[in-house]
């Protein structure tokens, strides 16, 4: 199968791999997909207390266009706040990357691991709240 | 004899257009002696076989019977037992299709593997759609069959039982006397595909207990687009013809004889019979070469059994890492994966499957086979490859990670997608 060059190159040069502490309170994370499947995301975010993504981490476990789409949306979602992070649709980051349809999916596997993240934080703001 | 062989079956470079091939078990290149035989049928030796009223059919005709003795001396067939088809698929589906309604009277119960070649499940299934039952057995998590499991699974109306001999995906080479005389036991024909066997394992065919066997030329280094089956005739088997014409092949198999790839065919098989225990030898050492170097790594596992399996195939899973991924990564060389991932469906290898595999090594599968033009400055190419890329995408990998940090995968409660 012909990769795009951007996919190719996220893959050969992905941004932002690693991790960050998940149990600083500004840091929220999303783990989704199966090993079972042949895809796992995890994309971890740093928040600022005014509502900015600072940094995001991601490492996956999947196709080059699966490790392609998380280094992509790492790159999207510095600078921006949880809730335009929150807004991102897979159909921007499969464009962006030209996927063909079979690998559709690995642009929602990444919307999916930015909404898991950005539930992740929004629970540990509201439980930081309440306490 | 590398020397000798002009080939662009490539030795090291990653930048090449092509790369170091490692993929002989999916088809290996036509030997260039080989080809140097099949040119002449091509061009002046262009008579039909059956023509028997001049020269030019008695010239083919006599190179196909010569292609016909050497196909019937690497496996100790007669050659009057060899019928000449356009490849294994067609072999497995004449022998199948073909001795199960010849015999259908007798009874209408067939046995085969789960892990067989698609083109003996598929004409099983065809069979099922018209009124057959099959039987798909496991093998045990070594890739064997345990004849034990084969016993139970006779039944008094079971006519076929069809067995490979050499898996094409993990190279393991099955107990053919034992199932063999079993089924000769109980009355039952047996059938063998050996399309990935030929070269590799001795096979003699007055000595083993098999009433059909497939063969393919381009697994050996000869034509794609030409195999034979062999059709026992003490005591003989019967089978109802799936392609009916002019009556080649006593009407087993009509169609006019393909004399260039045939000649290809008889002359692929030659040098496999002379070559094979020094092939086998140099093989064997590469394999070993190949499997030390990929072991120094960790969470690598191989699949199928070690011992009883062709030098030529080295299937292993690598841990915590895609397998299309890795595929991607390691450019420099042509394999397999067991990871269907490029397809549609997200389904791993079934053959990795069936022997109780999880899905993630299974994804996580590549089958390196060597051949006749691997050489050794290829496999050490490989080895750094592997380690490098696996290296790498275990630093990518959330499962890797938390395999590190001793987490038990199969408790996580996975998304599932």
């Amino acid at each position: 199968m012909a990769y795009s060059d951007k996919v190719l190159d996220h893959y050969e040069n992905p941004r932002n791999v690693g991790t960050l502490d998940k149990n600083d309170p500004n840091v929220g994370t999303g783990m989704v997909g199966a090993p079972a499947c042949g895809d796992v995301m995890k994309l971890m975010i740093k928040v600022s207390d005014d509502g900015i993504i600072e940094d995001a981490k991601f490492k996956t476990y999947g196709c080059g266009s699966a490790i392609a789409s998380s280094s992509l949306v790492t790159e999207w979602l510095k600078g921006k706040t949880i809730d335009q992070a929150y807004a991102i649709k897979n159909s921007a980051i499969a464009e962006e990357l030209a996927l063909p349809p079979v690998k559709i999916h690995c642009s929602v596997l990444a919307e999916d691991a930015i909404k898991a993240a950005v539930a992740d934080i929004k629970a540990k703001q509201a439980a930081k709240e309440a306490a | 004899m590398s020397a000798t062989v002009e080939m662009s079956v490539v030795s090291g470079s990653e930048e090449g257009l092509y790369p170091i091939y490692l993929d002989y078990s999916a088809t290996t290149p036509v030997d260039p002696r080989v080809a140097a035989k099949m040119i002449p049928y091509i061009s002046e030796h262009f008579g039909n076989p059956a023509s028997r009223s001049h020269p030019y059919g008695w010239t083919a005709e006599k190179a196909v019977e010569n292609a016909r003795l050497e196909v019937a001396k690497l496996v100790g067939a007669d050659p009057r037992e060899i019928v000449w088809t356009s490849g294994a698929t067609e072999s497995n589906n004449l022998a199948i299709k073909g001795a199960a309604n010849f015999y259908s009277e007798k009874g209408k119960h067939l046995i085969t593997l789960t892990t067989e070649h698609k083109a003996v499940i598929d004409p099983m299934r065809e069979l099922e759609r018209q009124g057959f039952s099959a039987t798909y057995l496991d093998p045990e998590p070594n890739g064997l069959l345990d004849i034990a499991k084969l016993k139970a699974a006779i039944r008094p109306d079971t006519v076929l039982v069809s067995v490979m001999l050499v898996n094409n995906e993990i190279g393991v080479i099955q107990d053919i006397v034992a199932i063999g005389n079993l089924c000769r036991e109980n009355g039952i024909i047996f059938h063998v595909d050996a399309a990935q066997a030929t070269g590799k394992v001795a096979i003699d065919l007055e000595q083993l207990p098999v009433d059909l066997m497939s063969f393919c030329a381009h697994k050996t280094y000869g034509p794609k687009g030409i195999g034979a089956l062999y059709v026992r005739r003490k005591p003989r088997i019967r089978i109802e013809a799936q392609m009916h014409g002019g009556g080649h092949d006593r009407g087993m198999r009509s169609g006019t004889l393909a004399t260039h790839h045939i000649v290809g065919m008889g002359e692929a098989f030659r040098l496999a019979r002379e070559e094979m225990a020094e092939e086998n030898t140099r093989i064997r050492r590469l394999r070993d070469k190949l499997l030390n170097g990929l072991q120094s790594m960790e969470e690598v596992y191989v699949n199928g059994d070690l011992e009883h399996r062709v030098p030529h195939n080295l299937n292993i899973s690598f841990n915590y890492v895609e397998g299309e991924s890795l595929i991607m990564a390691v450019k420099g060389i042509a394999v397999s994966s067991g990871s269907a991932c490029t397809s549609a469906s997200l389904e791993p290898s079934y053959v990795l499957r069936a022997l109780g595999r999880s899905d993630e090594l299974a994804h996580s599968s590549i089958r390196f086979s060597i051949g006749r033009f691997t050489t050794e400055a290829d496999v050490d190419y490989t080895i750094n490859l592997m380690k490098s890329k696996i290296d790498k995408l275990r630093e990518l990998s959330p499962l890797w990670e938390m395999f590190k940090d001793g987490i038990d995968l199969s408790k996580v409660q996975w998304a599932a997608h």
